[in-house]
């Protein structure tokens, strides 16, 4: 295999394992950026996921070709509704965020496997029959060496997923909103003062985390695994947790961490195919994300700052 | 009501309620929610045989349990229990199938190998934190996946090739045939004395020992305890190292007195994230652990039964589970609305 097929192999693998990292990161970088630690993304994604594929499954013959778009939906609102209890918890009723994330990810899981088990009557689903499909960009795909890397056979969610990064650090970076939402995670008392409703500003966040993470789970499940089961979401949510803080709390920053982070788990799988790759045994690759991200917050790779008041429940009045 | 009486109540109202919200989750998807828990309690209690069996899945509870609340205690959150257990399994089934020695030096190591290495995997992300003020939380989340697929590596290397590694020597299990006998056979182990044992060792470390009373230190105040000459870092990595202990022997429960072996995983055990539920709702006391881990141990080990005698799915009691870990966390409501009813009666007076 030359160098250049390794690449065309392996760079399109990367970012379809990438893309619900991605979504399912900037939702993270949502949350925190307001100053509320979510640990429930592996929950939530879980979420997003089975409703995904019980969407798909239910209403394949409706829809047609449109159903996992529109399973993406179902599954955004689901996972909205729960994160909405890790927002009451944190939020109204001062619970320790962690503790509250760790309560998520459990109800979760069991809240969908409970679920699967009484509808299918088994532990997993049945396979999906509409998922997405791979295709070739129209005339992009057509350029050399650019075209086979990035055009050829994708996914539309990956440029989805990359469109949303984009729009997020337009949206934190660029709009009032954004600006509001900054600070009531780096300093809830000063922006209260400035008539800035601290608790409104973070259920939002914690919803649109909610919602980012739903569409990332289904996404995963709609073209990786097409079935969900005990082992559908294994560990994603928590990799997109790294991503996020590997890429400093920074949207874009989160989408390169999940990118890398794709790349690497790519390589863990197809590797075994690869020359030179096939060398280096595959524990390696399955924890260079982790080891990476604890070297991030090592500072060996530049200072990785939180906002400053994330993860502290923001009550009126105390200093 | 008296702030020791409403700390008393935060977790049996979370508890009620949680079981209660089980009820209508039952109730709703077309159980009947008495048949549920009635074949719960049989699967706790029903006989000799389900009671050491019961036992046996509260030990490791016991000590995943110890290890959130004693870090708890020094202001430290380990979520990384997890991953230390995992290591400690495997430190201690290596130790057990790797060499054959007499009973009373083998076991004894292959215990201390285990709190070796789940002390080690603690002492990563404590270093980390006292060097770098780098966050405990997201560090022993990550190790957790390292632990997971470094020991999956090993078992592979070790077993040549397998899903799982031999069973351990006789010589290092903690199995006892007085308490198989005493329990129609269960897989009750002598872990559980160990486990007991050590919650007479957190309590003596945190209330009798000045590095206890220093660790409490620096949990209420950090800038405090430096101020008064403690040396802060020192105990924040000596308070996760003993705290990944607690973690290694739990793995070493499984190893050498549940299961005997090692095998590879597709994912968690589950043990390590029940333990900070068994901590929260203990109070990260000595004590409120020996509570939670048996509560919690009893609902994880019951529900095997539910399936078989009234065809509920074993999820429901992880719901339950879920639903009172989320209730205690949000334990400034409940004691809100305590404190407004005890309120409301001495206006009625």
């Amino acid at each position: 295999m030359s160098f250049l097929d390794v690449l065309y192999f392996i760079i399109p693998s990367a970012i379809f394992y990438a893309a619900p990292l991605i979504l399912v990161a900037i939702g993270g970088v949502f949350s925190e950026k307001s100053g509320v630690v979510n640990i429930g993304l592996e929950g939530l994604m879980v979420i997003g996921a089975f409703v995904g594929i019980l969407f798909n499954l239910l209403f394949a013959d409706t829809f047609g070709a449109a159903t996992p778009w529109i399973s993406l939906i179902a599954a955004m609102v689901a996972a909205l509704l729960l994160s909405l209890l890790h927002a009451v918890a944190s939020i109204s009723f001062r619970a320790d965020q962690v503790v509250s994330g760790v309560a998520i990810n459990l109800l979760a899981v069991a809240l969908s496997l409970y679920l699967v088990k009484r509808i299918f009557d088994k532990g997993q689903t049945d396979f999906i029959t509409e998922r997405f499909s791979r295709y070739n960009v129209p005339f992009l795909s057509d350029i050399p060496f650019i075209g086979p890397l990035f055009f050829t056979s994708v996914y539309n969610t990956s440029f989805f997923a990359i469109a949303v990064a984009f729009v997020a650090w337009f949206v934190i970076y660029k709009t009032p909103f954004g600006l509001r939402l900054r600070s009531v995670g780096e300093h809830p008392m000063a922006a209260d003062t400035m008539g800035v409703n601290v608790a409104r500003m973070r259920y939002i966040a914690v919803m649109i985390s909610g919602a980012l993470a739903g569409i990332g789970g289904a996404i995963y499940a709609q073209t990786i695994t097409n079935d969900f089961g005990h082992a559908t979401i294994n560990g994603q949510g928590f990799m997109a947790l790294a991503a996020m803080i590997f890429g400093k709390w920074h949207p874009l920053g989160a989408m390169g961490a999940a990118l890398f982070f794709g790349f690497a788990q790519s390589l863990s799988i197809v590797g075994s195919s690869i020359p030179y790759i096939q060398e280096i045994p595959n524990v390696f690759l399955l924890i260079l994300p982790y080891v990476l991200t604890i070297f991030a917050l090592a500072g060996f790779i530049g200072r990785a700052n939180a906002p400053l008041a994330n993860g502290k429940p923001y009550i009126k009045g105390q200093r | 009501m008296s702030n020791r009486t409403t700390n008393l109540l935060v977790p049996i109202i979370s508890v009620i309620l949680g079981l209660l919200v089980g009820a209508v989750i039952m109730l709703v998807s077309g159980y009947n929610p008495l048949e549920g828990y009635a074949a719960l309690w049989n699967g706790i209690f029903g006989d000799m045989y389900t009671i050491g069996e019961t036992i046996r899945q509260i030990t490791p509870y016991l000590l995943a349990g110890l290890a959130v609340a004693f870090a708890f205690r020094s202001g430290l959150f380990n979520i990384g229990v997890e991953g230390q257990l995992i290591v400690g399994w495997f430190a201690a089934a290596y130790v057990g199938v790797a060499v054959e020695l007499p009973k009373i030096i083998h076991l004894p190591l292959a215990i201390i190998a285990a709190a070796a290495a789940g002390a080690l995997w603690g002492f990563v992300p404590g270093l980390l934190k006292a060097k770098f003020h780098v966050h405990e939380v997201i560090v022993t989340i990550m190790m957790n996946y390292i632990a997971l697929h470094v020991t999956n590596a090993l078992i592979r290397t070790v077993s040549g090739g397998g899903d799982r590694t031999e069973s351990i020597f006789a010589s290092a299990s903690l199995r006892s045939d007085f308490l198989e006998n005493l329990t129609e056979f269960s897989r009750l182990h002598l872990g559980i004395i160990l486990a007991l044992i050590m919650v007479g060792v957190m309590w003596f470390i945190l209330e009798k020992t000045t590095l206890g009373f220093e660790l409490k230190a620096v949990g209420f105040n950090k800038n405090a305890s430096q101020y008064s000459g403690m040396n802060v870092n020192k105990n924040i990595i000596l308070a996760m190292v003993i705290s990944g202990a607690f973690a290694g022997l739990g793995g070493a429960m499984e190893a050498l007195g549940t299961f005997e072996y090692v095998s590879s995983k597709g994912g968690f055990t589950g043990i390590g994230f029940d333990g900070i539920a068994v901590a929260l709702l203990g109070m990260n006391t000595p004590l409120g652990v020996i509570f939670g881990a048996t509560l919690f141990g009893s609902l994880k080990y019951g529900a095997l039964n539910m399936p078989n005698a009234a065809g509920i799915p074993i999820e429901i009691v992880e719901i339950v589970i879920a639903v009172i870990i989320f209730f205690v966390a949000s334990g400034y409501i409940i004691r809100l609305l305590l404190l407004r009813a005890s309120a409301k009666k001495k206006e009625a007076k």
